[in-house]
């Protein structure tokens, strides 16, 4: 019996900390909504974030783009060939990029790349008492410190998954057509007659402008919320990315079939 | 110096960024190929359309001159009613003909429009009174099976 009530205390304690937790990030989120007065004000303070967050992940952003399309146009070819359709190549590679991939592989890599970081600066801040410290001086962290970093995640995610879109289409060209061979016009002509603006780009940046919100919102609450001791930050990090991915994938179904359906 | 340096490269991220997003929209998307800004709308009535969609594209002589905006079911006359948008620049006579063809054997079905002979142009609001149904392949195949069954007899 005593083990009985043991285990659904468990089960409880885990469901309302959870609970808890997404109330505190909500919580957060309306704070830095509130606060992002000054990350406007003092422009500045957006824009070194957004060197970290963006321009720093450039490189890997398009490397992995390049190798992506380039895969892509070598599946989709050994594929389509079998239907004697290999022209449709460029559909495939603009379709699988522009509407799934660009925007959650960019938003997996974010998390990796620049939602670490966020998370270990912050709780390293926090654990060194660097926040508390700015209170102490009447500064407001929160508009100082976090709103900075989450507009800057907003902002860069839409420009990384373009980028991450286009570039992908380029390895996918250069697969097809200067490698495989696939006549060059109607790899382009194709892909412009079934690639609706409104439709697949729109959306597509619809969907990443949602995973930056909440990719960075995710990276801020880990920090904030981290112990301040080594091996708490370095579980709250761990935890960034476990979280974010799994956020951004089950996000993914959730728009998808909204903007299927609609 | 480090400040402008900072800024310089946030330029040119944000710079890639837009050319990437342009690039997207005019090279990948169909931003520039079929910008049908101003349209009349048409309806016309079918017996059956087949698999006919909404945004379908409406083309005559092969060139898209406008798209499928919506279709209904007449609940009095128990027909379809397609809503048509036509591209301002393309005139139509009166009598023009509306057909539902299906591009190549698995392709998606598109309103094909043929023009007739009439000094009049369809105006907005109009119907086309000529139309000819979606071929539904299972009535092709029966037709084709009972006229086999009664020649052997």
């Amino acid at each position: 019996m005593k083990i009985l009530i043991n285990f659904f205390e468990k089960v409880g304690y885990s469901i309302t900390s959870r609970i808890n937790r997404l109330g505190m990030a909500t919580r957060l989120f309306f704070l830095i909504i509130i606060s992002s007065g000054e990350s406007f004000r003092r422009f500045h303070l957006t824009m070194k974030e957004i060197y970290f967050t963006g321009v720093m992940s450039l490189v890997i952003i398009i490397v992995s783009a390049f190798f992506v399309g380039m895969v892509l146009g070598l599946q989709g070819y050994y594929t389509l060939q079998k239907y004697g359709s290999s022209e449709a190549i460029g559909v495939l590679v603009a379709l699988a990029l522009v509407r799934e991939l660009g925007p959650v592989v960019t938003a997996l890599l974010f998390a990796g790349r620049a939602g670490t970081a966020i998370t270990a600066e912050i709780g390293l801040m926090k654990a060194t008492e660097q926040l508390s410290a700015m209170e102490m001086m009447a500064v407001n962290p929160v508009g100082r410190i976090i709103a900075p970093r989450f507009w800057a995640g907003v902002i860069a995610m839409p420009i990384l998954a373009s980028i991450f879109s286009m570039v992908g289409i380029l390895g996918g060209y250069v697969v097809a057509v200067i490698v495989i061979g696939v006549d060059e016009g109607a790899f382009w002509s194709q892909m412009q007659a079934n690639v609706d603006f409104r439709y697949d780009i729109v959306n597509g940046v619809i969907k990443s402008l949602v995973f930056g919100v909440a990719c960075t919102i995710i990276a801020l609450f880990e920090g904030f919320d981290a112990p301040p001791t080594a091996e708490g930050v370095s579980r709250a990090t761990t935890r960034t990315v476990v979280t974010s991915s799994l956020v951004i994938l089950g996000l993914d179904f959730i728009l998808t079939s909204f903007m299927l359906g609609g | 110096m480090d400040k402008i340096k900072l800024d310089a490269w946030v330029g040119i991220f944000v710079a890639i960024g837009v050319i990437s997003l342009l690039g997207l929209a005019m090279k990948v998307g169909n931003l520039t190929s079929n910008d049908i800004r101003e349209t009349y709308s048409v309806i016309a009535h079918f017996e059956n359309i087949g698999g006919l969609k909404p945004r379908a594209p409406i083309k005559a002589a092969g060139v898209v001159v406008g798209r499928v905006k919506s279709i209904v079911f007449d609940t009095k006359a128990y027909h379809a009613v397609v809503k048509i948008d036509i591209d301002k620049r393309y005139a139509f006579p009166k009598d023009t003909f509306a057909n539902i063809y299906t591009a190549g054997l698995l392709g998606e079905q598109y309103v094909g429009l043929e023009a007739g002979g009439d000094m009049n142009n369809l105006a907005e609001g109009d119907r086309i009174t000529q139309t000819q149904d979606a071929v539904v392949l299972e009535k092709l195949i029966s037709q084709f099976l009972y006229s086999k069954a009664s020649e052997e007899e």
